[in-house]
């Protein structure tokens, strides 16, 4: 950056010229950058401006209003038909991109773990095989491991054909049309349910303070992870057969080719999920493992000392320790994950680049606002995951006196 | 060293820069010495590389036509490989002179992207199906699951046909011609939809292909043909006559065996078309002999057909619309007088 | 610990001898191994009878189909007659095409001492003992690419036909994507770190922003705007090779990551050296080149390292644009009808997997080898 200028600054006089003032060189260059920056970014909008009036190219938002044409495969929890509009396309793709995404970063976490433990296990045998799945997944393109997957899925999977009669009602299947089960249907009353699941939060949530608060006092301990789990998953149920079941559920009925209604989990979303995962596992695993090893081993031995049970030194002790160490690399992963999931546009999992950046912009050819678009939500994404995983990790972060 | 001066004018990424003027691409194309011609990334009969790297098909032998037209040198042409999805920004970028990607001739696709020239393969939408399925006809797909390409009229086709019949569907829409293909045979779908010469093409790569069968239903009308960029009348005049010069030297009965001796030809149609009488090659900026020189090296519509595309090749298509008006089909060519 | 025990303590003085203590139990030996290390414990028990029975289940289906079931001399039919093993031949009768894609037959020499000279100049590079690295390092970095262009693209003058672009593919293209996304990134990638730390505001936002700007995008979405975009922010008229497109858009990606690998190494370096250039008088950039980043640089060779693994793998992005790199000319070969067999696709995604495994894990022993040798830190 407009470092010949230190060639000049060389030869000049001994007093402070001009030149040799720090501050007010750091001015000058970066009204240089600036203005270097200015003109390049005009230049890109001039260009950009011309070339789409002399090819004639349509600008503007106004596409998202027309109506698409196409069907989209999957559509969770947006209404879509053909009549559906552009931006309704764009919905059903963000939608999906997220939900890709959050059971992705859920998955991982969890595999990874699972497997950067065993990296550390005494056991042999679970080393082993812990780090040959981590050298294995890590050194092969995930493109590849997508291809692999949507194959490995879908290729052994019998045709619903072989499975149904034409007319029978399927509860659950699993053919290569997906993952197909029963739609559960809420009959009145079953909206209690979900009162008395978020009731059930709420009161674990209070507990939790609520143990906090007598364990700093008393020094007597609560099983709140025990009693919330029985709350959250017990207050609902209660309720439900109290209300007297007010759940039908709805099977899939198969027609001349396929199951028709039901709750359908294709296999692209599957095959791009478990490659997802599986390639992110690996390098959290390792991730896992550095920060492990990275608590000294003299706060283990401390824990002994004190007397602390082996299971609560890991929990109590080491993780929270460790943690320290793997949250932040731990948020490049999950974006990660996050942005692979763009890879989507190889098997036709309808994520936001597939049928947005892809479909959309094709039938469309307004390049510049639909990129736009999709960079945003990209870009917006990181900075949710990296901004909640900075509150976290300044939550957890050593609190130095 | 077209690379390094590419690199040197954008470097400086000039804001100021003039638009080269319309009328220029024969100059530009002759001055590089070849036509760039962009295709398909690989569609068998139509533009296909094979293990060498050499393209063949019926869209490749109108990119070598133009170059015979322009050089008489058949293989003064180079070819770029584009997906459905950035062919028209090629074209209208200036990265290639001519795009002939059996890409179908529609009003929005004239008025946005660029001149269509004519048409080189009449085709319709169809769909193709196992014979397992027991399926005869298209009206009896309700609920079928369907593979497509994403991003071309295909896909919208296939939403309208369904919706107009009351019928439902699920539409699986990949990339890449290939990847439907893979995911068709491995029976993710039931139905595989596409340019009914597509679905003889891909039909080659199916692990077997005769247990499939092409349903009697053409759902669209799909006439595939080349374009150029808007803007240069000439260019375009040129693109256009090389493909009329193909279907008029096939009506004529001049190939590219008889080429030499036609040119002595007492029809004076055969003598226009040859160039041996009249200046009608001066008119688009041509010699006059640029007809022959098409025909002499690439050969006429039928020749190209058949060589490409036809009943002794793979895909095993008959002329069917696309044999010449006065033999029962559809190709019809504005006469060269 | 300090207890006091001069004083008389009577308790702890034995009167008679302790009882005997059992042998220590034997620790080498196989038997003894086996049992520490496999089967210490019930849960262990489970774990290893259980990973066993997977290791068991796998393994032998896996080879069977990998090697001893694989089809490996022959044509198409040979492995028509077989479609329960891998279909080798698939890959020999085509591995020139892997390799060098459709460049020009008669030119390929080209490509082969280009591979040579890569190959010495890593070696070279890698490994300690060897003179004049910094000679060495300067000829790869900056010669040799300048040089690969000519030899790869030709030039009239020197006699070396032309080879379009269009004709690079396979594993050579993936190269050079890969070789000249690096080598292009560093430098950016080490102007943008030292602009991100530096004292004026507005540059160190701007690389911030240019920083975060790149690592938030997926690089497919890069490689789209390399191709869809870019025409339209030139001049018009001015077009831009393909390939080009997509390795400068390569290229910007990585320096983005590089960037963050260089800063956290200009950040390992202790203020005392940054504050000792200054008191000898040096001015910025010459404390930077003669002190600063030479030991940053040393730091982040295992970062650097894992950028570029991170980057080889993704060169596979390139097919989306239609470039046919290594993986993008495989799955055109697949599609050949004359290999339309079952076993082929799985063949050619195993040999792609097989190559880039091989690259990656040695490049990734390497890194571990210098981190360890940098970590001179007390190691558990």
């Amino acid at each position: 950056m407009a470092n010949n200028n230190s060639s000049s600054a060389a030869s000049a006089a001994p007093k402070a010229s001009f030149w040799r003032d720090p501050d007010k060189r750091a001015i000058i260059y970066q009204v240089a950058v600036v203005a270097v920056l200015a003109w390049f970014v005009y230049a890109i909008i001039n260009n950009t401006a011309t070339n789409m009036e002399q090819r004639g190219l349509a600008s503007g938002f106004g596409f998202l209003s027309t109506s698409a044409g196409f069907g989209i495969i999957s559509t969770p929890f947006v209404e879509y038909s053909e009549e559906s509009s552009y931006f309704t396309v764009f919905l059903v793709g963000l939608v999906n991109t997220i939900i890709m995404a959050f059971i992705g970063c859920v998955l991982a976490l969890i595999l990874g773990f699972i497997v950067g433990i065993a990296r550390l296990s005494s056991n042999w045998l679970v080393k082993k095989i812990a780090t040959f799945y981590i050298e294995l997944f890590r050194n092969v393109p995930l493109l590849l491991q997508i291809l692999f997957w949507y194959s490995a899925v879908l290729k052994p999977l019998p045709g619903p054909r072989e499975l149904h009669e034409a007319g029978e009602k399927v509860f659950f299947s699993i053919n290569n049309r997906g993952l197909i089960f029963a739609e559960p249907v809420g009959q009145p009353g079953f909206e209690n349910v979900w009162y008395a699941f978020f009731a059930a939060i709420i009161v674990t949530w209070v507990i939790k303070k609520w143990a906090a608060i007598r364990q700093m006092k008393t020094g007597q301990q609560f099983p709140v992870f025990l009693t919330g789990l029985v709350l959250i998953i017990g207050a609902p149920l209660v309720t439900y057969l109290v209300m007297g079941r007010p759940l039908n559920f709805e099977p899939a009925e198969m027609s001349r080719f396929s199951l028709r209604g039901g709750v359908t989990v294709i296999p692209e979303f599957v095959a791009l999920l478990l490659a997802l995962v599986v390639y992110t596992a690996s390098f959290i695993a390792e991730i896992v493992r550095a920060g492990i090893q990275a608590v000294s081993h003299g706060q283990t031995e401390a824990a002994s000392a004190l007397g602390i049970k082996p299971t609560h030194r890991m929990r109590l002790v080491v993780v929270p320790q460790a943690m320290r160490v793997i949250v932040p690399p731990l948020t490049s992963q999950f974006l990660n994950l996050t942005k692979n999931s763009s890879l989507a546009t190889a098997i036709a999992y309808p994520d936001l680049f597939s049928v947005f950046a892809g479909t959309t912009l094709n039938q469309t050819g307004q390049a510049v606002e639909i990129m736009a678009m999709t960079l945003a939500v990209y870009l917006t994404l990181s900075l949710l995951t990296s901004g909640f995983m900075n509150w976290y990790n300044s939550r957890i972060k050593l609190v130095e006196r | 060293m077209q690379f390094i001066k590419t690199i040197a004018v954008s470097a400086a990424l000039a804001a100021t820069a003039g638009f080269a003027h319309a009328d220029e691409t024969l100059d530009a194309v002759k001055e590089k010495g070849f036509v760039q011609c962009g295709v398909s990334q690989g569609l068998p009969g139509f533009s296909n590389p094979d293990d060498q790297g050499n393209w063949t098909g019926l869209d490749v032998d109108f990119c070598r036509a133009m170059a015979a037209a322009v050089f008489n040198d058949a293989d003064a042409v180079k070819f770029t490989p584009l997906s459905a999805k950035v062919r028209f920004t090629a074209l209208t970028s200036g990265e290639i002179d001519v795009l002939s990607r059996n890409t179908t001739w529609t009003m929005s696709r004239d008025s946005d992207f660029g001149e269509f020239v004519g048409v080189n393969y009449y085709d319709g939408q169809g769909f193709m199906v196992p014979k397992s399925l027991g399926v005869s006809s298209a009206m009896e797909l309700d609920g079928a699951a369907v593979c497509t390409n994403t991003g071309t009229t295909t896909e919208l086709n296939v939403a309208d046909f369904f919706r107009a019949n009351k019928m439902n569907y699920t539409v699986v829409a990949f990339e890449k011609a290939d990847e439907v293909v893979a995911a068709y045979d491995a029976g993710r779908c039931d139905v595989y939809t596409t340019d009914r010469s597509g679905l003889a093409a891909q039909r080659t790569k199916l692990s077997a292909p005769d247990d499939h069968v092409v349903l009697p239903e053409i759902i669209s009308k799909e006439p595939l043909g080349p374009l150029v960029r808007h803007g240069d009348n000439q260019w375009g005049d040129i693109a256009r006559w090389t493909l009329n010069c193909m279907i008029n030297a096939e009506e004529m009965g001049v190939t590219s065996a008889n080429a030499a001796d036609m040119a002595s030809s007492a029809n004076p149609g055969i003598k226009r078309l040859m160039g041996t009488e009249g200046d009608l090659g001066g008119k688009i900026g041509l010699g006059n002999d640029f007809c022959a020189n098409i025909i002499a090296s690439v050969g006429n519509y039928g020749e190209s057909y058949d060589r490409n595309v036809g009943p002794d090749t793979p895909l095993k298509l008959d002329r069917g619309v696309n044999a010449l008006w006065s033999q029962g089909g559809i190709l019809y060519a504005a006469p060269q007088r | 610990m300090a207890m006091d025990n001069s004083t008389g303590y009577s308790g702890v003085v034995n009167s008679g001898d302790l009882p005997d203590k059992p042998a220590p139990i034997k620790t080498d030996g196989v038997g003894p191994w086996i049992r520490d290390n496999l089967f210490n414990g019930a849960f262990n028990s489970i774990l290893t009878i259980s990973s066993l029975l997977l290791v068991l289940y796998t393994l032998p289906s896996a080879l069977n189909w990998l090697i001893f079931n694989a089809v490996w001399t022959g044509g198409s039919d040979a492995c028509r007659a077989n479609p329960d093993g891998a279909c080798w031949t698939f890959v020999t009768s085509r591995w020139e095409q892997f390799l060098y894609g459709f460049y020009e037959k008669s030119e390929r020499w080209r490509i082969d001492i280009l591979l040579v000279i890569l190959a010495v100049g890593i070696a070279w590079l890698a490994w300690e003992r060897t003179p004049g690295k910094k000679l060495m390092a300067f000829f790869m970095l900056v010669i040799y690419p300048i040089f690969a262009f000519f030899m790869m693209y030709g030039n009239e003058a020197m006699g070396l036909p032309i080879v379009e672009t269009p004709q690079w593919g396979g594993f050579t293209l993936t190269l050079v994507i890969a070789l000249s996304g690096i080598v292009a990134s560093l430098p950016i990638g080490i102007v943008l770190a030292l602009g991100r730390r530096s004292e004026m505001r507005i540059i160190s936002l701007l690389c911030t922003i240019f920083i975060e700007f790149w690592r938030g995008i997926p690089l497919v979405a890069v490689l789209f705007m390399a191709t869809i975009m870019f025409p339209l922010f030139l001049p018009a008229g001015v077009t831009f090779d393909q390939l080009l497109r997509a390795v400068i858009g390569v290229a910007l990606f990585a320096s983005a990551y590089m960037a963050e690998v260089v800063r956290g190494g200009l950040q390992a370096i202790p203020k005392g050296q940054y504050e000792g250039a200054m008191a000898l008088g040096l001015p910025f950039w010459k404390m930077m080149r003669l002190i600063i980043l030479p030991q940053a640089l040393k730091i982040v060779i295992p970062g650097i390292v894992n950028t570029f693994i991170g980057l080889f793998k993704d060169t596979t992005l390139v097919l989306i644009i239609a470039l046919f790199d290594l993986l993008g000319i495989v799955q055109a070969s697949i599609a050949d009808p004359n290999w339309s067999i079952k076993s082929v696709p799985y063949t050619g995604y195993a040999f792609v997997a097989i190559v880039f495994w091989i690259c990656c894990y040695s490049m990734a022993l390497y890194s571990r080898y210098i981190e360890d040798k940098l970590h001179t830190g007390h190691k558990r």
